[in-house]
């Protein structure tokens, strides 16, 4: 039967007009006629020797990748959830959260005996430590507690029972810690000052560098892990297919509690980006970039690592160079408070053209049905 | 047939609840005016309510205002034999929708007269028309955004609404006073403004700004940032482009924390000075190492030697009481405010409410007529008057600059400059 009604389907196709087909067409019209008008409007200003000046730019996109390299860092824990389970786990801000909150403890300890001043180096190690052992345990007990006993039950439950788990995060570090923004001590004066390698002198503030760093040196470390290590090669097969990876042998549960903790340490690392770039931690500190990063998984593609990665740093620009470049441009004023509606059109933009995200959507066998 | 009974009972229905109408009319000489009465019966309390932002990142502001408003109620005592009770402390989130839902449990006690609040202006505008239909009547201590009340020139703000009044001052002398301080004392003449869309701090900024060119200064930027975020490298190098000489940011602490923070990474922003307002002259903002040197405008805090005519308090004894009870001072600067506004609700009430052998009869209107009309009323604040729109606030902005990390008392009794210029 169905054989038969194949050709039928795209003769239709073919001849008919569609109203949402064309009304993408005309958003992609639109869209592209804006943002070109915006920046050639922008280096219009920039060449008559008005708004941000060169350097101004140059540290606006130096800061914009970095913060971007911390949502793809978050990202990563999405992505690999979603890879695995296949269900959004909206706790991961929080798990990220975690981190950042008691990475604070040790921060304020070291900070208050001197060694943050005298070892910056081997303080901020500690701390990166602390946070990912806290981010790292945090996720493996929401996984025991939350979704291990929802194991089979409909994709939605799991979902739902993620807002739960992040409301619940949230209102316990509320509980313990206080509601008051609390603030990292300021990064010592040796690494905030731009960086000196071998007598150059890089552009860039060593906080900055660091962050970059570590987020390039942690992707590395996790691509490694995935593509050549057995245990990679494990949580690979159970996101192809779990039941078949139970039945090669693989500890399906095992393997889950490893994608678990692997995105904690990640986003216990994103917690240390977050300590040097904005200081100032609360118990809602996982509620905006949990987002972001959610939307930096499906703007690489979600269920893609590299994607995840890619997608985060591109949200980064997007959102901290967008607003001054196309809006500005176009003649907005105080475009500036515009920064997020900017990430999430971009989001919008981003899946008009490529609906299956940047680096294309990695899904299990029973997703791709 | 059905119909024909149905009407025979209505009719009869009707008779009789004439009847029981005109037996309850009897001896009583008190009729209630167009918006309806409260009657406090014998025994009971008489209610009024207290509407603060008492959590989140704003509650520095509502805690102390609710403590002020209780300790009024204690030292006021009863009104004709009647107890005053504000129950349990109402949150206004500090959000629209946040005052909208308070204002929502107000109003479904009809026993309720007044409120005491909101703390900030955003949730004034959600409360305020639920709480006007109902006939109630709500005093702010600390709301300053010119919408809630007037322009001070006999044009009624777009969120006025009748039954508002307030202690605080309205934003335009803040606005005037930030300005005149900028131009004539500091000499500068570019300024950088940001909010956070809040009508309380874009009140403020517009306000300044229009006073500011007045004067001949010139507005370089006037941008926003959004409650929440983090970031501000984008929107400081957005200021920064345009080359200010200060820039007046009188927003929350939270937000103005990252701004203060990353101000360093941004170029060009070595030399400009920074001004903020009260919301962010408290204790967590003004700990920050790079606080320091920073101008804060807000209103004139020494009350000490000031009394409240009605409870013959001090601002004094004031802040003896509160540190005895609480443990510690005020965190914020409104609590003469809140402590008169609740007196002056309680004496309104007590100016019109009739007493009928045990029962108070409340009449809502001339609640506000009372209100309305108060002139010369000696409070913590200092001599207080009432225009027609509602603005009570004695208005005395000071501006002060962080000198002293260390004891922010010292550094607020550094007063640079005083508005109304005497």
């Amino acid at each position: 039967m169905s054989t038969e009604v194949a050709p039928e389907v795209a003769k239709t196709r073919r001849f008919k007009f569609n109203w949402v087909d064309s009304f993408l067409w005309f958003v992609r019209v639109v869209a592209i006629i804006a943002i070109t008008v915006g920046i050639v409007g922008s280096f219009q200003k920039f060449a008559a020797g008005e708004g941000p000046s060169a350097v101004a730019w140059r540290d606006l996109i130096i800061s914009s990748i970095s913060t971007g390299s911390m949502y793809g860092l978050i990202a990563l824990g999405y992505s690999m959830v979603y890879g695995v389970l296949g269900f959004i786990n909206f706790a991961h801000g929080e798990v990220f959260m975690s981190g950042t909150m008691v990475g604070l403890i040790s921060a304020t300890l070291l900070f208050n005996n001197g060694f943050w001043e005298s070892n910056p180096l081997i303080s901020i190690f500690v701390v990166l430590l602390v946070a990912m052992i806290t981010s790292t345990l945090v996720a493996i007990v929401i996984e025991r507690v939350a979704y291990r006993p929802l194991r089979g039950a409909p994709r939605l439950i799991p979902l739902i029972t993620s807002i739960g788990v992040s409301f619940f995060v949230q209102y316990s570090f509320a509980g313990l810690f206080g509601v008051a923004l609390r603030n990292y001590p300021p990064a010592p004066p040796r690494l905030a000052a731009d960086l000196t390698v071998f007598g150059t002198t890089f552009p860039i503030s060593g906080t900055r560098a660091l962050v970059i760093g570590v987020a390039i040196v942690s992707m590395i470390g996790l691509w490694y892990f995935v593509t050549k290590t057995k245990t990679g090669s494990a949580m690979r097969a159970v996101a192809e297919d779990k039941e078949i990876a139970g039945l090669m042998g693989i500890d399906v549960d095992k393997t889950i509690v490893t994608t678990f903790a692997v995105g904690g340490a990640m986003a216990g690392v994103a917690g240390l980006m977050w300590a040097l770039l904005f200081r100032g931690v609360d118990f809602l500190t996982g509620f905006l970039p949990g987002i972001k990063a959610f939307t930096a998984a499906v703007l690489g593609g979600i269920g893609n690592l590299p994607g995840a990665m890619l997608g985060g740093i591109m949200l980064g620009l997007f959102e901290g160079v967008g607003p001054l470049l196309v809006l500005d441009g176009l003649g907005i004023p105080g475009v500036s408070q515009l920064k997020d509606a900017v990430a999430f059109a971009a989001l919008v933009l981003v899946l008009i053209f490529r609906p299956t995200g940047l680096l294309g959507e990695r899904l299990g066998s029973e997703d791709r049905v | 047939m059905k119909n024909k009974r149905s009407l025979r009972f209505l009719a009869v229905l009707g008779v009789f609840s004439l009847v029981v109408a005109a037996c309850g009319d009897d001896g009583a000489e008190f009729e209630a005016g167009e918006l309806g009465a409260v009657t406090v019966e014998a025994g009971e309390a008489i209610q009024i309510r207290s509407l603060n932002a008492i959590s989140g990142e704003v509650a520095f502001l509502g805690i102390p205002n609710e403590r002020a408003v209780r300790m009024a109620v204690d030292d006021y005592g009863q009104i004709a034999g009647h107890d005053v009770e504000v129950g349990a402390g109402l949150d206004d989130l500090c959000s629209a929708e946040g005052g909208q839902q308070a204002a929502q449990t107000i109003v479904s006690d009809d026993q309720v007269v007044g409120v005491i609040g909101t703390s900030c202006s955003g949730a004034a505008s959600g409360a305020m028309p639920i709480i006007a239909d109902a006939g109630l009547v709500m005093i702010s201590a600390s709301n300053t955004s010119p919408s809630l009340t007037s322009d001070l020139e006999g044009t009624a703000g777009e969120n006025y609404f009748e039954g508002y009044y307030r202690t605080a001052h309205n934003d335009l002398f803040q606005g005037q006073a930030a300005a005149n301080f900028v131009f004539n004392n500091l000499n500068l003449t570019q300024v950088g403004l940001i909010h956070d869309g809040d009508p309380y701090t874009n009140g403020l900024t517009t306000a300044f700004e229009n006073a500011f060119t007045e004067l001949g200064g010139e507005i370089v930027i006037h941008t926003a940032v959004t409650v929440g975020q983090t970031d501000m490298v984008p929107v400081l190098t957005e200021v920064a482009a345009t080359a200010p000489e200060l820039i007046f940011m009188p927003i929350f602490p939270a937000e103005a924390t990252f701004i203060v923070q990353q101000a360093g990474d941004v170029e060009g922003l070595g030399d400009v000075a920074w001004m903020g307002a009260d919301g962010i002259s408290v204790e967590n903002f003004m700990n920050l190492p790079e606080s320091e040197n920073m101008y804060f405008s807000g209103p004139d805090t020494r009350f000490a030697t000031n009394t409240n005519e009605s409870t013959d308090l001090s601002g004094e004894q004031f802040l003896a009481d509160y540190e005895s009870e609480f443990g510690e001072a005020p965190s914020a600067d409104f609590w003469g405010h809140a402590y008169d506004a609740t007196t002056m609700l309680l004496d309104a009430i007590e100016e019109v409410g009739v007493v009928d052998g045990d029962v108070l009869h409340i009449d809502r209107l001339a609640v506000r007529e009372a209100l309305t009309a108060i002139s010369g009323y000696n409070g913590l604040i200092g001599e207080i008057s009432c225009d027609e729109f509602g603005d009570c606030g004695s208005s005395v902005i000071s501006i002060f600059q962080h000198i002293n990390l260390a004891d922010h008392q010292a550094s607020k009794s550094n007063i640079l400059y005083t508005y109304p210029e005497s």
